[in-house]
């Protein structure tokens, strides 16, 4: 160590280990850089977080604001005096109270259908399918997440229409209304439920179940007290997904919902045709207030700590 | 585990099944563009290329894909630039409000899509007091797609360690040589697959963008929600939504190419 450390070529500048001692090798602009951690840091962060900040995080703020405004219906002008206005329109409504739980009945029936189908997907594949057969049903799984959401969407319009396909098969078309839309949202949001409870469930060793089988639990057993505890937090994350991306979606039940409306459309009549933002702000904020109290009481029970 | 054969088997046949049925709405889809009928009626009772033709004489659609083309190009320039700062600032470094930066990043995608849609409807026209228009589209698709770049690459620095680097400063390098001859080259295949995601997530979105979209700014799911019921322009939707199928193959057999290097896709 000593014999390589003292020989001539170290002692030259710019040979030197030591960055503070470097030689002509880096540039005074790089030196300070290397030297400035803080300023490093600053400069990697100012520009996506002004835009993260200046973009999405002064919208959020403002729409609260917005939502404790209101229109002048005559010049319909936003006035900017503070009310409660519009959460009184919002409570006292009939229409928003059932808009509203017609898009919590929704998301609920949709994450409730797709968790029903992917859990038994999702353990087939990580626990019984050959590496080669699981490899090739990821990709099965994947593939369809690349197809538009649009195109998705139309394809059922498609099917469910009346003399459509499944006029065909015998087994009737529900017509569009919100069976449809249920059926529409299940199908496009189901890779994203499958994904997260099959991620979980190739992380249970198989040590695990073969150990409870060797003392003797019957598979019932095995499937209640070990891998579906195992698998709440894919389970949660999955169902998070399923319901808020339902919940977020007006467009499906434009296509296929008939004539019924989920909070989306009111939020998007408002802040266009009817041109009332400050009420169109106030509607936005139930989705966010569902989503905040789920959130919450799913970090209460711990499903989120190993997310 | 002591699954019986029975069981087993009914696995098979339940995931095989389902997965099967996920891709027969697609597949009508694929039928119904040369389907004679106007209305769709199933089964297609001849073959007719009548729709493909007048697809490729519609202006509108044409217009609309060069429209979203655009858009997705410059919203991916945007994520891949400020989401592999954010990832290195934050793989790097450890600093006050790092979670809340983290969280942040995924907010605009983890909220549903009206309220982030309203949200920055609102901030443009509300606040701002500017018109909605082309620009206001590519601002709102950056935001939400910075998260797919972001997550590339985090994962990749993650993996990659810090010592290849460390060896590069070591041997003289400054911080912007170490950066461009020794990091970037490690995360070229990360940045493909966050950028490509980007670019598919700009492209397919329809939700914020109705939201902030000015008039005339009509994108390809615009134009596809616009003229899907119109009766007469219905069929012409059909063959746009089947070069759309066939387009999302295309990073599917990327991704399956670069298998190795992809880390999963969201």
């Amino acid at each position: 160590m000593s014999a390589t450390s003292s020989s001539p070529s170290d002692i030259r500048p710019g040979r030197t280990t030591d960055p503070a001692l470097r030689g002509p090798v880096a540039r005074p602009g790089s030196r300070l850089l290397h030297r400035m951690v803080w300023l490093r840091l600053s400069l990697l962060l100012s520009a996506p977080l002004a835009w993260m900040l200046l973009v999405y995080v002064v919208a959020l703020a403002a729409l609260l604001i917005t939502s404790l405004w209101s229109v002048d219906s005559l010049t319909s002008e936003i006035d900017r005096t503070w009310t409660f206005d519009n959460f009184r329109t919002l409570l006292d409504n009939e229409v928003y109270r059932t808009v509203t739980f017609r898009t919590l009945g929704v998301a609920l029936a949709v994450t409730v259908i797709d968790v029903a189908i992917a859990l038994p997907i999702a353990f087939y594949m990580a626990k019984i399918a050959s590496p080669r057969v699981r490899r090739m049903l990821v990709v099965a799984v994947l593939t369809p997440l690349w197809a538009s959401y649009l195109v998705k969407v139309f394809s059922w319009r498609v099917v469910l229409s009346e003399g459509g396909l499944a006029d065909w098969t015998g087994l009737g078309s529900p017509g569009y209304g919100l069976t449809a839309v249920i059926i529409t949202q299940a199908y496009i949001w189901l890779p994203y439920v499958i994904l997260p409870i099959f991620a979980s469930l190739e992380r249970v060793p198989d040590s695990l179940l073969e150990a409870a089988g060797d003392l003797g639990a019957p598979s019932g057993m095995v499937m209640r007290s070990i891998v579906f505890p195992l698998l709440v937090p894919g389970i949660v994350a999955g169902a998070i997904f399923s319901f808020s991306l339902t919940m977020g979606d007006y467009i499906t039940v434009n296509i296929v919902g008939g004539a019924n409306q989920m909070l989306g459309n009111l939020v998007y009549i408002n802040a266009g045709a009817a041109n009332n933002l400050p009420l169109a702000a106030a509607i936005a904020m139930i989705p966010i207030v569902v989503m905040l109290v789920l959130l919450t009481a799913i970090r209460r029970t711990g499903a989120l700590d190993n997310l | 585990m002591t699954l019986s054969p029975l069981s087993r088997r009914v696995l098979a046949g339940l995931t095989f099944g389902v997965l099967a049925l996920i891709y027969v709405p697609l597949l009508v889809v694929v039928a119904n563009s040369v389907n004679p009928s106007q209305s769709m009626t199933w089964p297609p009772d001849g073959v007719t290329l009548e729709w493909w033709r007048r697809a490729a004489d519609s202006a509108g659609a044409r217009e609309a894909l060069v429209t979203s083309l655009q858009v997705a190009a410059v919203a991916t320039a945007l994520s891949l630039v400020l989401g592999t700062l954010l990832a290195l600032a934050l793989q790097r470094y450890s600093f006050f409000g790092k979670n809340a930066v983290n969280l942040l990043v995924i907010l605009p995608i983890a909220l549903p899509g009206v309220v982030t849609g309203i949200a920055l409807n609102n901030g443009f026209k509300g606040i701002l007091g500017v018109d909605l228009a082309l620009w206001t589209i590519v601002v709102a698709h950056a935001t939400f797609c910075i998260v797919t770049v972001f997550n590339n690459v985090q994962a990749r620095l993650r993996r990659m360690g810090t010592s290849l680097e460390e060896a590069s400063a070591d041997l003289g390098a400054g911080v912007l040589t170490t950066f461009r001859l020794v990091t970037l080259p490690q995360l070229r295949s990360a940045l493909l697959a966050g950028g490509m995601l980007a670019f598919a997530l700009s492209f397919d979105e329809i939700i914020v963008t109705t939201f902030t979209a000015g008039q005339g700014a009509t994108t390809l799911p615009i134009w596809i929600l616009n003229n899907m019921f119109r009766p007469n322009q219905a069929p012409v939707v059909n063959v746009v939504a089947v070069v759309l199928i066939i387009f999302s193959i295309i990073p599917v057999w990327l991704a399956q190419r670069l298998s190795s290097d992809v880390e999963g896709v969201r």
